[in-house]
């Protein structure tokens, strides 16, 4: 009983939403798919804000079905929405607007606590502001904390941080991250940024005019070469790393994770600390075994999985697999055929850059 | 400046009768506004002519069909008197009746355009913060459109104080009941008592600039005044 039944049939403008998802019930489940791909209309099917035909079921707790007859109204979900732009009560204080939806659920009900919700994104200095005296990002972190205040079972967030800049992005970011570690709020997560999903999903669920291309963990679907999502210039794997060591002589730190250990530049975290990093596609070479020398300090011994198409028709993107953990390199096809690569061929693949994303 | 016994009745009745229509008029003139903002029904457009019918019709006629409704004969007339109520015509009651009518438009519209200009997402989100449709309305729509309302109930009461042919074919011109300043105006005009006329048309000269005065400086009033018409 613990996931997300979502089933939706609804004509568009251009084409007909069609989905019969069955997603986990904890997490971040993200919709992602280019604009205009019905992911916004999914998730106000499933608050209950746009009707179509299907069946709706929360970890046990049916929203919709027709079949019985069911269509529970918005206000009567237990659900947080948070839209892409402010949507903050312009009438009403900043304190007034999180006790909106917090006075109209019973004192039982309430499982997110008014300090912790304030904490968590940070605002409690906000309090007795008028919402115009906020920033975008500000914004943003109220209408979060205000939608949390209601305890929510599901967590509907739509392209959340679209409406900011790259700056404000970052600033809300890892209040979004902590969101996703310290609360048990299962979230689905409009994004139209590859980023976004790969630092924040759990699981990702590709769409495209309407219909579900894949469904699947984020890990899993962000390496498929198959599916428009590597073909985007970022093309990217996260990696859950520990940090190992640091090198005072030469202002490095020791990453391990799954494939091996991976020298990054000083990074101010304790040893032991876990760290997220995002390695490019376009930053991971490929070199043949047995050539030891080259700048490039971080060379890990890697199989070819397969190869898939780039953005640009010059490159192409190869999967490989360095001890158990996924990676991208983007490489010329010139390359490809010069060196002779193929699939199950060990190679070396070599990381020129990563980057830490929290 | 000299008024008479008979100008300060004006004054009072007319004073008494803009603030009773007023009420009257937010009361019913909300809802009205509220389905004309939000409707998607093909009577949308019918309805609205309806309401504004009253600005561009001259008030005779409109008196006019209001006194053959209300009358004896008319449908509402013979409901008010099998009612016990009696005649609606030359009474203050039938008074404020047509003037509900005659006004109605101005209400409508300030609010109509403010609700509008709010747009369905504050709703919205009300909604996934569990207010329930009423709740949505009391809450968020109605504070919202503040600003729309200030404007029609401003309005709504200028245009009751200054209507004449409406309430000269409607309730005539009986002192203490139906004789309000305009028509009392009328009456000091017709006598030549140029005096008297002026300091009860001087005096709603003055007392429209200022609320049109207030309105502008209070602001909003070109987003929902403007945009309507």
């Amino acid at each position: 009983m613990t996931d997300l039944q979502v089933a939706c049939r609804l004509p568009l403008a251009d084409f007909v939403l069609d989905t019969d998802l069955t997603l986990p019930g904890r997490g971040v489940t993200a919709l992602f798919g280019p604009s205009g791909s019905g992911k916004t209309t999914l998730l106000r099917c499933v608050a209950g804000l746009a009707r179509a035909a299907g069946r709706v079921q929360i970890n046990g707790e049916c929203w919709q079905d027709d079949a019985r007859r069911i269509f529970l109204p918005t206000h009567q979900r237990a659900l947080g929405y948070v839209f892409q732009e402010a949507s903050l009560f312009a009438h009403l204080s900043v304190r007034a607007n999180l006790e909106f939806g917090l006075k109209r659920i019973p004192a039982a009900e309430r499982k997110v606590g008014w300090d912790a919700a304030l904490a968590l994104l940070g605002i409690g200095h906000l309090l007795e502001r008028g919402t115009e005296r906020l920033s975008g990002g500000e914004r943003q972190r109220v209408a979060i904390a205000r939608a949390l205040l209601t305890s929510p079972r599901l967590l509907l967030m739509d392209e959340p941080l679209a409406a900011l800049d790259a700056k404000r992005k970052q600033e809300i970011l890892p209040y979004l991250e902590r969101l996703h570690d310290e609360l048990a709020i299962p979230v689905l997560y409009v994004s139209h940024s590859p980023d976004e999903v790969a630092r924040l999903a759990d699981h990702l669920v590709l769409l495209e005019q309407g219909r579900v291309l894949a469904s699947g963990p984020t890990r899993d679907l962000l390496t498929r070469l198959d599916l428009p999502l590597a073909l985007d210039e970022d093309a990217a794997v996260r990696v859950d790393a520990t940090v190992l060591s640091h090198d005072d002589t030469y202002h490095l730190t020791c990453l391990g994770f799954a494939g091996g250990h991976i020298q990054v530049t000083r990074k101010p975290l304790a040893v032991g600390a876990r760290a997220h990093i995002k390695i490019q596609a376009r930053d991971v070479s490929i070199a043949l075994a047995g050539d030891n020398r080259s700048s490039i300090v971080n060379r890990l011994p890697a199989r070819i999985l397969g190869f898939g198409d780039a953005a640009h028709p010059a490159q192409c993107l190869v999967r490989l697999e360095v001890g158990g953990a996924p990676l991208l390199a983007r490489i010329t096809r010139l390359s490809r055929d010069q060196l002779g690569l193929v699939e199950g061929m060990s190679v070396v693949a070599q990381i020129k850059s990563v980057a830490l994303v929290g | 400046m000299y008024l008479s016994a008979e100008d300060w009745s004006a004054i009072r009745l007319t004073l008494e009768l803009a603030c009773i229509v007023t009420l009257l008029l937010l009361l019913v003139g909300t809802p009205v506004a509220w389905w004309l903002a939000t409707t998607r029904s093909r009577l949308r457009n019918v309805v609205g002519a309806v309401v504004a019918l009253p600005i561009v019709l001259p008030p005779t006629v409109l008196g006019f069909y209001l006194l053959i409704v209300m009358g004896p004969e008319g449908p509402v007339g013979m409901l008010t008197r099998s009612l016990g109520l009696g005649g609606l015509p030359f009474t203050f009651a039938g008074l404020v009746v047509a003037s509900v009518f005659y006004s109605l438009p101005f209400v409508v519209q300030p609010i109509q355009n403010a609700f509008m200009a709010m747009g369905p997402r504050p709703l919205e989100v009300a909604a996934t913060l569990r207010a329930s449709p009423w709740g949505s309305f009391v809450h968020v729509a109605l504070p919202l459109a503040r600003p729309g309302f200030i404007t029609a109930a401003v309005l709504g009461f200028a245009h009751t104080v200054g209507e004449f042919g409406v309430v000269l074919m409607i309730g005539g011109n009986i002192p203490g009941k139906t004789q309000v300043l305009s028509v009392q105006i009328y009456n000091h005009v017709e006598a030549i008592e140029y005096g008297q006329a002026h300091s009860l048309a001087a005096g709603l000269v003055v007392f429209s600039f200022v609320v049109l005065l207030v309105l502008y400086s209070v602001g909003g009033v070109r987003n929902t005044l403007g945009a309507g018409r």
